[in-house]
């Protein structure tokens, strides 16, 4: 094996029986005593012990099948040669892998392999990495004794229709490691084998990968042991010489993956990325976009220059960084002189570090001398900072993703994670497949539905704009017919917030036969999902952006934490309360004070002994009263009391609703600065641009949406020659407030020193560990995987609060001017703003953002398939071609917001959710109609 | 600021409390949620629009709110 490789120790381990303990067992192999758990394998107990057993079907990522007969062994006191992939150790065996007639055996097995496989090493580009080329030195295989001249698959043509990835049949054994991964890690079932004994072949579905229902996963090319699956970029490239362990940064999964390097520190060509088994979050599976979509890292449209311009009809000009960090200090400053303190501000993104973050709001508040930060989780997730926190006490999730695997019951509301947290949508399928009930709150039909093996037990599908109703009328189904935990409400909860609450969902006008009108969801789905949910053992609910970005967002957050508490699904493993979230650092820019009114630690800024802690620190005075949120930054631009923004990782002329207004308040002001990887929306209305750094170039910290912080470790030096830390730091002292870390991990002592829940956070416990979920400190030194566990601490006297949740219709009603509803969304291949996946080969998967419409809406308005269409709202129109689809329901059309050019945000509107101001993304009136042909982008609305 | 748009803003607000049994805490409550998450030139431009033209279109447990946050 390959010194750089992932350990293997050939099988999983087994599970844990029902207690958790799985018995220890004492055995000997090859004269070496072993203690392991029951259920352990023979192969992977000889593995513990430091003996190899040859082995080419089995990998401990996979259940074993024993098919190839290498791992054979001799068991004393047992006839033949049994496999010991599948064989489980017992107390007392001694086992025997090495003996004359087992070396035959193996020799044979090798023997009969290579007569079919071509003898082209020295030019395989699995040369040095092929197990295949390691099991027959391992087995000392002299010669192939039948020749390579009969019947084999040397010929058959190659499937190289996947971008990313070729299938060369010659070269496969069919050991079957890539049918296993793509059933059992990833869950689409795309592959298989066809025909029987010789004429056995791997197939993707009817002709290719790419015509297949193959997700493009990977999963199947790290597992083949051979050349036969293997990534074109390690075709390309030289072989693996060092591995750097870093953490994606695609969704909110928050991936751990290798990076394999050829080459120089300084210059390093990426050989691939692959998943990490060390990665808690993803246990060694992947996506499309982290395992082969990160090409747009070194993609020529990288800006590396930094830049500026006095007004934005004018050409850039590139210039020094000194010059570029000059020029935008003295506009901020020029514009607090001129136009006062306030009017001038920041947006922390949610695609950079926890460090990152945190300097940006610390330059905010300490160098600007206000509270204008805000992260752009207040277009995605603020809901649920403010929902959790409310009722629960602290803004987070409440599980780990492995919790599933004790859940009975999976809620899934307004999240679609096969297409926007597919490594996570692959740890569900594979509960629902081994038997837990599914229920799916959305307007679409979304594949969890009806996916292969995975089929909901309950969908329902909801007009836009009203889970508050669905979730009360569940909750009215709870109280009414007794299906409450009362024993946990009595313990956990605030006795009066309850009996408001209580007497609320048990009206009449909250049951699922008075909502039904509005919701669309008949009231007996309704009543038998709250069943379910309820009485079904352990239940989780997971939900995502069609909770949050709505006009009641914060209040259906709430109610979902109402019936997780209700029905004591919170605690414990196996159930709670789980926000998917969109972004890989989402919980972290909430986590690190990118709201405008919370200190890092989520502590108001009112509150003065929390103040006084920063302020000693950073040795200003810092202003009690919030800042502007980003909707409100784009409001006071245009009455003209903010003048200048300091805009990191974020492109809000793309991704944020009416669009027309957020240009109109972007061109209305006077210093505009942008620090992107590249020239993007929002960088068409900047003065100053200055280079932003890829995940491949930076160090620090990612938390994702189980609350895990995770290294992010340099792979490249920073194109740009500064990292985003340094500019940000350089930024504060061209302000005249210095700022002085050597390394990101100084930042993040900081940050623990200051920030309670994160008090044993540090690089060096993070090395140890892999990775630490918060609250870490002295209560819970190596973090705390689940919440809530003995009580809500973070609440007045420890007791959840329930709130009452009236459901109120969103003022996006279908009129006769706008008749049909629009949602928006994500696919699997593009991700946000489809900056970083526009730049990839994922264009092959996803080309442009489509307009779902159903048959029958399409059909009164005579639209075909791939017919352009214009959408329009009362904030704007645009144009895009049309998929029809019964994945949407009659009245609801859908589509993404990936491509520039469709621009659904266009048509969104500036309706948000009461309390945090997020935009109501998911629900807007609008019309459909057929064009003939797409008019000029210039013509477009606005 | 726009001060349709802070109506609707602060109604929305008192949409969601309004609903609340105890109406004494929920004008408290509408009061504590707008001090706690408005920018201060928000409060501040939407009271001067009360002030030339008057409450119309807030809801009265907004405006009993507004009453209670110091100037």
């Amino acid at each position: 094996m390959n010194a750089l490789q992932e350990p293997d120790l050939g099988t999983p381990a087994p599970q844990a029986c029902a207690d958790g303990v799985s018995p220890p067992l004492t055995l000997r192999i090859d004269g070496i005593e072993v203690v392991v758990p029951s259920g352990t394998s023979v192969m992977r107990a000889a593995a513990l012990a430091g003996v190899a057993i040859p082995r080419l079907c089995a990998t401990d990522c996979l259940q074993a099948v024993g098919a190839c007969r290498l791992c054979l062994v001799e068991i004393e006191g047992r006839k033949g040669y049994p496999a010991s992939c599948t064989t489980p150790v017992e107390a007392g065996m001694a086992v025997r892998t090495r003996s004359p007639r087992l070396a035959e055996l193996r020799r044979n097995v090798m023997e009969l392999t290579l007569s079919d496989h071509p003898l082209d090493c020295l030019t395989c580009a699995a040369n040095g990495d092929c197990e295949l080329q390691d099991m027959a030195a391992a087995v000392g295989l002299r010669e192939v004794r039948f020749g390579l001249s009969g019947a084999n698959h040397l010929a058959e043509p190659r499937d190289d229709s996947n971008p990313y990835f070729g299938y060369d049949p010659a070269k496969c054994i069919v050991c079957y490691r890539c049918v296993r991964a793509c059933e059992e890690q990833q869950g689409s079932f795309a592959i298989t084998a066809a025909g029987r004994g010789f004429a056995a072949r791997i197939v993707a579905g009817a002709s290719s990968f790419l015509e297949s229902e193959c997700v493009s996963c990977g999963a199947c090319v790290k597992v083949c042991p051979t050349a036969t699956l293997i990534e074109r970029t390690a075709v390309a490239a030289g072989s693996v010489e060092r591995v750097v362990e870093t953490t994606c940064a695609y969704c909110g999964v928050g991936c751990g993956f290798r990076a394999e390097l050829d080459g120089p520190p300084d210059a390093p060509t990426i050989v691939r990325m692959t998943p990490s088994k060390r990665g808690a979050a993803n246990l060694g599976h992947a996506c499309v976009k982290g395992r082969f979509a990160w090409g747009y890292a070194t993609h020529k449209d990288r800006v590396t220059k930094p830049m500026i311009r006095d007004r934005i009809a004018d050409p850039w000009r590139e210039v020094s960084w000194d010059e570029a960090l000059r020029h935008a200090a003295g506009e901020f400053r020029r514009i607090q002189r001129q136009h006062g303190r306030d009017a001038v501000g920041a947006i922390v993104s949610s695609r950079c570090t926890n460090e990152e973050d945190y300097l940006v709001q610390k330059l905010v508040r300490a160098a600007f001398g206000n509270n204008n930060v805000d992260t752009c989780a207040r277009v995605c997730h603020s809901p649920t900072g403010y929902g959790l926190g409310q009722t629960l006490g602290t803004s987070a999730g409440t599980q780990t993703f492995a919790s599933i695997a004790h859940a009975d019951v999976i809620m899934v509301i307004g999240a679609n994670p096969g297409a926007a947290h597919p490594v996570f949508a692959s740890r569900l399928k594979r509960r629902v497949r081994a038997g837990a009930r599914l229920i799916v709150i959305d307007p679409r039909a979304i594949d969890l539905v009806d996916a292969p093996h995975v089929r909901a037990d309950a969908h329902l599908q909801l007009r836009p704009g009203t889970n508050v109703a669905v979730l009360t009328a569940l909750a009215h189904v709870i109280v009414t017919e007794g299906l409450m935990d009362e024993a946990f409400v009595a313990a956990r909860c605030e006795r009066q917030s309850f009996v408001d609450w209580h007497n609320f969902v048990a009206r009449s006008e909250n049951s699922p036969e008075a909502l039904a009108e509005a919701s669309g969801v008949p009231a007996a789905q309704v009543r038998a999902a709250a069943r379910l949910y309820a009485t079904g053992g352990n239940a989780a609910i997971y939900y995502g952006l069609g909770v949050t970005e709505h006009a009641q967002g914060s209040t259906a957050v709430i109610a979902i934490a109402n019936l997780a508490m209700a029905t004591g699904n919170l605690g414990r493993e196996g159930v709670g309360v789980n926000p998917l979230r969109g972004q890989n650092n989402v919980q972290g820019s909430c986590d690190m004070g990118g709201f405008p009114h919370e200190l890092p630690g989520y502590r108001h800024v009112s509150d003065a002994a929390t103040r006084a802690c920063f302020e000693r620190a950073w040795g200003v005075e810092l202003p009690p009263t919030p800042g502007l949120r980003i909707p409100n930054m784009f409001d006071a631009a245009l009455d003209g009391s903010f003048r200048g923004l300091y805009c990191q990782g974020e492109d809000p002329a793309q991704s944020d609703p009416d669009i027309g207004h957020v240009k109109a308040a972007l061109a209305a002001m006077e210093c505009v600065v942008v620090q992107d990887l590249f020239l993007n929306e929002t960088a068409r209305f900047a003065h100053v641009f200055l280079p932003g750094s890829s995940f491949l170039e930076k160090d620090g910290t990612f938390t994702n949406a189980e609350r895990r912080i995770s290294r992010v470790r340099r792979v490249m030096p920073p194109l740009a020659g500064m990292a985003d830390w340094q500019v940000t730091m350089a930024l504060s002292e061209a302000l005249g407030y210095p700022m002085n870390y050597g390394h990101p991990s100084e930042i993040m002592d900081e940050i623990a020193r200051l920030t309670p829940t994160f008090a044993g956070v540090g690089y060096d416990k993070l090395e140890r560990l892999g990775s630490l979920q918060w609250p870490c400190n002295d209560a819970a030194p190596e973090g705390t995987p689940t919440m809530h566990v003995g009580g809500f601490p973070s609440r007045p006297d420890g007791k959840g609060r329930f709130m009452i949740t009236q459901y109120v219709p969103s003022d996006e009603q279908a009129t006769r001017k706008y008749p049909l509803l629009l949602t928006t969304g994500r696919v699997l291949a593009q991700y946000n703003v489809g900056a970083q996946t526009r730049r990839t080969a994922n264009l092959r998967f996803h080309a442009e953002d489509r307009l779902e419409i159903h048959p029958h809406d399409a059909g009164e308005r005579g639209i075909a398939d791939g017919d352009w269409v214009g959408l329009e709202s009362r904030a704007g129109a645009t144009e895009l071609r049309a998929e029809v689809t019964a994945r949407v329901q009659p009245g609801v059309v859908y589509t993404t917001f990936h491509f520039p050019e469709s621009g659904a945000n266009i048509v969104t509107t500036d309706s948000s959710d009461w309390a945090t101001d997020c935009p109501e993304y998911k629900v807007t009136a609008v019309q459909v109609s057929r064009r003939t042909r797409p008019s000029a982008p210039a013509e477009r609305v606005p | 600021m726009n001060p349709v748009k802070l109506i609707r803003m602060a109604n929305r607000i008192g949409g969601f409390f309004a609903a609340m049994p105890d109406r004494e805490q929920a004008i408290g409550d509408v009061a504590s949620h707008i001090a706690r998450t408005w920018e201060p030139r928000m409060i501040r431009d939407l009271r001067a629009h009360m002030v030339n033209h008057g409450a119309a279109g807030l809801s009265d447990i907004v405006r009993a709110a507004l009453a209670r946050l110091p100037r």
